[in-house]
């Protein structure tokens, strides 16, 4: 089952500019391993060396911070989203 | 001479005021009440740059009373693409007697107080604690922090905005019931990681669409009016034209507004890694005029520009090889170890970077061009442009 993942622009360097992709998985995790699998640059943005969630990039299941659901192992439904939000601080 | 109506000062209208905020009058959300309620109240914008510009703006004209400025920046002629604020005659002079005149031009009623300095932990609490709400466009996460926990500690909401490259994110934080900007960053990015406007870009018009949504939050917050943008995390993307709105709710374990064990400011460049210039980071650098004088006399030079293609077509470095940041790992195999290697950026920064990371791949026959393309504009070639 296909999720796509909406990256921002500060990340499509690392995925070849493309800002919106199709990832495989039934877990949000899975999913970012899916993406991490064809774009390895990406991976130290997504994810610490323990692949942990850094408390810096907040990753979205639809509206919902995966931090406050189970993490990586949060459940992907058919018709969900991951969105990945790093902190930003320009002004 | 206009006439004072009830109530009593400083929320009475003038006739002229009456007259000049028309179409919020005719608002029932706004009306008299609500008109009065903006003319009381007072707004702290950190920062009078891309966000602070458009925030400024329209608070002025939509009748806040007393605008306060924190900003100790002089008008440069790169903020000119989006810092709506200050025009091409103010260059060079501080921003604050930019924003001074032209606010005092679109709404003479309005009070602006400018407070020419850094906000520091040592100031932030004082002159923050003395407005109503904050309007958050400073442009480095320590001073984020520095904003956020100084409004949880005083109690003053922060209609927090934030931009980089095509991407934008409002929200309001530290309202008395809502989370705050820790609960939804708890950590700030290592320093370096994430770069800022002046490396990365910034689309001109972002800050403009981003500012003026803080100004729409803290108005609304003002008057009471609608659903403010608490517990939720309004997302911009401009590229895409999409907007979405996430949940970013209360941390109870929030050392600011969670706990409340933060009881008084931290060192903010601790907290985001920023160390005070050490010996350890100089790395060899050469001059333009210098790297001039030595191709003159015929020496062997690598000059290595780690710049972005589309940077090289604005400005370009004579005789140059293009190997950007992000590809010269791979490239390193293919560098020579018995030339002398001269790394090129726009400002000296990225390429300090490249110096380093080619040291500790072993290269010892690598400099940095001191200063870039700017200070090759400025000694050696001003036909070259500056960017």
């Amino acid at each position: 089952m296909p999720v796509p993942i909406f990256l921002p622009s500060a990340l499509a360097a690392h995925t070849g500019g493309q800002r919106q992709l199709q990832a495989e998985g039934p877990t949000v995790g899975a999913a970012l391993d899916d993406l991490v699998a064809r774009f390895p640059a990406v991976g130290p943005r997504l994810r610490d060396a323990a692949g942990e969630p850094y408390p810096f990039v907040t990753v979205y299941l639809n509206d919902e911070d995966i931090r406050l659901a189970n993490g990586f192992a949060t459940t992907v439904r058919e018709g969900d989203e991951i969105v990945i939000v790093p902190a930003v601080a320009g002004g | 001479m206009s006439t004072v109506l009830t109530p009593s000062p400083p929320t009475a209208l003038s006739h002229a005021e009456l007259t000049r905020y028309s179409r919020h009058l005719l608002l029932p959300e706004v009306g008299l009440e609500g008109q009065r309620k903006l003319k009381a109240a007072r707004v702290l914008l950190i920062g009078a740059g891309g966000l602070g510009s458009p925030a400024a703006l329209y608070l002025a004209a939509a009748g806040v009373g007393t605008l306060g400025i924190v900003d100790f920046d002089v008008v440069d002629v790169t903020n000119l693409q989006r810092q709506v604020l200050h025009g091409t005659s103010e260059v060079g002079q501080p921003k604050l007697a930019s924003a001074i005149r032209r606010l005092h031009d679109v709404n003479p009623h309005v009070t602006v107080i400018p407070h020419e300095v850094r906000l520091t932990r040592e100031n932030a609490l004082e002159l923050i604690g003395a407005y109503d709400l904050v309007v958050d466009g400073t442009d480095n996460f320590a001073t984020r922090y520095l904003v956020n926990d100084a409004c949880v500690l005083t109690g003053v909401p922060n209609a927090y905005g934030s931009i980089f490259r095509f991407d934008g994110q409002v929200s309001l934080f530290c309202t008395p019931d809502g989370p705050c900007y820790r609960c939804l960053y708890p950590e700030p990015p290592p320093a370096g990681l994430v770069p800022s406007c002046a490396e990365g870009g910034v689309l001109g018009v972002l800050p403009g669409m981003v500012g003026t949504l803080q100004a729409t939050e803290a108005i609304k917050w003002i008057l009471g009016i609608g659903e403010p943008l608490v517990g939720r995390l309004l997302l911009v993307d401009a590229l895409s034209a999409r907007w979405r709105t996430v949940k970013a709710p209360r941390n109870p374990q929030c050392p600011a507004c969670g706990t409340r064990t933060l009881t008084a400011l931290p060192d903010y460049d601790q907290l985001c890694g920023i160390r005070p210039p050490q010996a350890t980071d100089q790395v060899p650098s050469i001059t333009p005029r210098e790297l001039v004088a030595r191709r003159a006399q015929g020496d062997d030079l690598l000059l290595l520009d780690v710049r972005e293609p589309h940077e090289v077509l604005v400005a370009a470095y004579p005789d140059a090889q293009l190997i950007p940041l992000g590809s010269l790992g791979e490239a390193v195999p293919s560098l020579p170890r018995d030339r002398d290697i001269i790394v090129a950026c726009r400002s000296g920064a990225r390429s300090a970077r490249a110096v380093k990371d080619l040291l500790a791949a072993g290269f010892y026959r690598v400099w940095n061009l001191d200063g870039g393309i700017l200070r090759w504009s400025d000694d050696v070639d001003p036909s070259v442009p500056k960017y």
